[in-house]
């Protein structure tokens, strides 16, 4: 976890002089060689141009009840009863739904707000399992002990039945949020912070234990030795010095937050209201197995891609930060 | 061992009873379950009153809590309101095995979960024995042919694998070999319940109808529980006492399976005892989607109609197990690997 970046010499441009890479440009340098994880990087910024952009050309039509061309979201939560339950075709590339909206536009938005679920509730996950293992870790006796049973209560707890509870208890507290042109159901905040709040226990053990070790080391003494406050020792000196794993969990955070909002709401605890995600798109679907394939499958399929591409990222990140890892 | 095993229930207790806490607050929130009964012809509002008392829910939450917790028999509840106590209770409390009545159904929450029990280890632990037979063969073969081309596609599915969601993978089984065959004129299997109402609860129906959902359950923790058996198998593959029984000429199969495999299922045996408990939590996708009549479809029905009693119960009997297979294993573990001492 400490490992001090080593000047190395280079072969490239500065062929005379000594170049010293930073411990993230060593990183880098590891990761670029991980064969899937760069593929699946390219893979992930495909998707998200598909994500942003997409919308822009493939969302838009005519909206049959309203009479109106309409273009973005609107399109998307455009519901024409008439055209309900139509196969796959070149107007409805993935068909329509239950009300008849486009399937292809609905993935574009929902995809939005699952991409946004899964990284906000890896920040979530972050904040928390940093502060408790850092806390717990640095000031150790008492409050470590307080911290760590408190994550082990955590842990003994099924985590989607955790989820199930939280998600129902704090469900359709939230109002409609407005924000950057969007009308964005309260469900998706809950949401996030029910990923968040259920996911962070790993990582916080693992901070725990790298603090554990760090605290002990020379330059947190003579940190403290010339008088250093306890915060700026936690964030600035110890850590930056654990952040691989950090970066690691953050990643694979992602992923699971993803597919945590998928299984919320496939079990019609999740977002909630006409905001589409990948897995309210799910909800029900699966009453139409035999007759609507394409309700589920596309945004399953695209779930799978994206959270694999994630976990090939977190894989060579891991890779990347401690190449003795494996 | 008897120091450590004492000193971890010790743990365990506090523990349990925050959590329990925590959750039976979290619950008030889950709505008015009164609310969600007598769905023909709604009822009247002192009778609403009377169910409330009775079921006694008109208590303030702590009171709720604590007699979930101890009991009420010891003291006398006002249920005719008139605001004088006159009925002795009746409740245990979960300490004294008294898990309290079902909201929805009024019957004991111990033989509605004790109905479901048995149907969600059944298919549990028949994926759990699949999972390991098929885990630890692809686990340890790709270890010894490592990078070939059987490891790299193993490599390959089991990151899919890994990263698939559960309903996809279920969705896709039924809808090719549940809807597809039975389409193509081919022999299908049954996609959704245990059984066929007009065949009845055999043997072999219930069989027939875990197929589809165990190959659903198994795909993905395969893809997680092989990578683990072959990496623990690449370390000990590299360990000098493998070189020595190599070097005295001892044949590679007994090298693999007497010196290798041993010692590389030791941590594989801690994965699964921590693993073990939460299959009585049941696989609450996969049952919903196929329709299992099981711990899992319970927990997430009843949490539609905020039944909490059932769901307390459903949660602290996970978590007990929880605590329970935890200290078997490390137990087991020591026994296992004597270098290994619990104090």
């Amino acid at each position: 976890m400490t490992t001090v970046a080593l000047p190395q010499s280079s072969t490239g441009e500065a062929a005379a002089g000594i170049v010293v890479l930073s411990p993230g440009q060593l990183a880098w340098r590891r990761f670029r060689k991980h064969r899937m994880a760069m593929a699946a990087s390219g893979g992930l910024i495909l998707l998200l141009l598909y994500l942003m952009l997409g919308g822009l050309v493939l969302s838009r039509g005519l909206c049959a009840p309203t009479g109106q061309y309409l273009t973005g979201e609107a399109y998307a939560n455009c519901n024409d009863t008439s055209l309900k339950f139509q196969a796959p075709s070149g107007a409805h590339p993935f068909g329509t739904d239950k009300i008849g909206r486009d399937v292809l536009a609905r993935t574009i938005y929902g995809g939005q707000i699952s991409i946004i679920i899964g990284i906000f509730a890896a920040v979530v996950e972050v904040v928390v399992g940093v502060l408790v293992g850092a806390i717990a870790g640095y000031f150790g006796g008492w409050l470590d002990d307080l911290l760590m049973r408190l994550t082990e209560a955590m842990l003994i707890i099924p985590p989607l039945f955790l989820l199930i509870v939280l998600a129902k208890s704090l469900g359709g507290k939230i109002p409609e949020i407005h924000l950057l042109g969007r009308d964005f159901s309260g469900s998706v905040i809950v949401i996030i912070m029910v990923i968040g709040l259920t996911s962070w226990m790993y990582l916080a053990r693992i901070v725990r234990a790298n603090i554990l070790s760090l605290k002990e080391m020379d330059f947190v003494s003579a940190s403290r030795a010339i008088g250093v406050g306890h915060a700026r020792i936690i964030f600035v000196h110890l850590l930056p010095n654990t952040i691989a794993p950090i970066i690691v969990s953050a990643t694979l955070g992602v992923a699971n937050a993803i597919l945590s909002e998928a299984y919320v709401s496939f079990l019609g605890l999740g977002v909630q209201g006409a905001t589409a995600t990948w897995g309210n798109m799910l909800d029900g679907a699966y009453q139409y197995l035999e007759t609507a394939p394409w309700l589920w499958f596309f945004p399953g399929l695209l779930i799978l891609i994206t959270v694999l591409g994630v976990n090939f990222v977190g894989d060579g990140l891991r890779d990347a930060f401690d190449p003795r890892s494996r | 061992m008897v120091n450590y095993v004492i000193r971890r229930l010790v743990q365990a207790v506090p523990q349990l009873l925050v959590i329990s806490l925590i959750l039976f607050l979290l619950m008030q929130a889950f709505g008015d379950p009164i609310a969600t009964l007598g769905a023909r012809t709604p009822p009247r509002q002192e009778d609403k009153e009377r169910l409330r008392r009775q079921l006694g829910l008109d208590q303030p939450i702590y009171v709720q809590y604590f007699v979930w917790l101890v009991g009420n028999d010891w003291m006398k509840l006002d249920l005719n309101g008139d605001g004088v106590p006159e009925t002795p209770g009746k409740r245990q409390g979960v300490l004294r095995g008294d898990f309290g009545n079902s909201l929805v159904t009024r019957t004991p929450v111990v033989r509605v979960i004790g109905e479901r029990l048995p149907n969600t280890l059944l298919l549990m632990l028949t994926s759990e024995l699949v999972i390991i037979l098929l885990s630890l063969l692809i686990g340890v073969y790709s270890a010894i042919k490592q990078y070939s081309f059987f490891d790299n596609l193993v490599t390959g599915a089991s990151f899919v694998g890994y990263s698939m969601p559960i309903f996809l993978i279920a969705l896709l089984l039924m809808y090719l070999f549940g809807v597809n065959f039975k389409r193509w004129g081919l022999p299908s299997l049954p996609t959704v319940g245990m059984f066929d109402p007009a065949i009845g609860r055999t043997p072999g129906q219930i069989a027939l109808h875990m197929i589809l959902p165990i190959t659903a359950l198994s795909v993905i923790s395969i893809a997680a529980y092989s990578r683990y058996v072959r990496s623990s198998m690449l370390e000990v593959m590299s360990q000098d006492y493998i070189r020595t029984a190599r070097a005295k000429g001892l044949r590679e199969i007994l090298v693999i399976l007497r010196h290798a495999f041993r010692n590389a299922s030791l941590p594989f045996v801690t994965l699964i005892g921590l693993d073990l408990p939460f299959l009585l939590a049941g696989a609450v996708v996969t049952e919903r989607i196929f329709a299992w009549p099981g711990m899992g479809r319970l927990f997430i029905d009843h949490t539609e109609r905020a039944d909490f009693p059932v769901l307390m119960g459903i949660l602290m009997l996970t978590a007990v197990a929880v605590v329970v297979f935890q200290i078997l294993t490390d137990i087991t573990y020591s026994f296992l690997d004597p270098r290994i001492r619990i104090a």
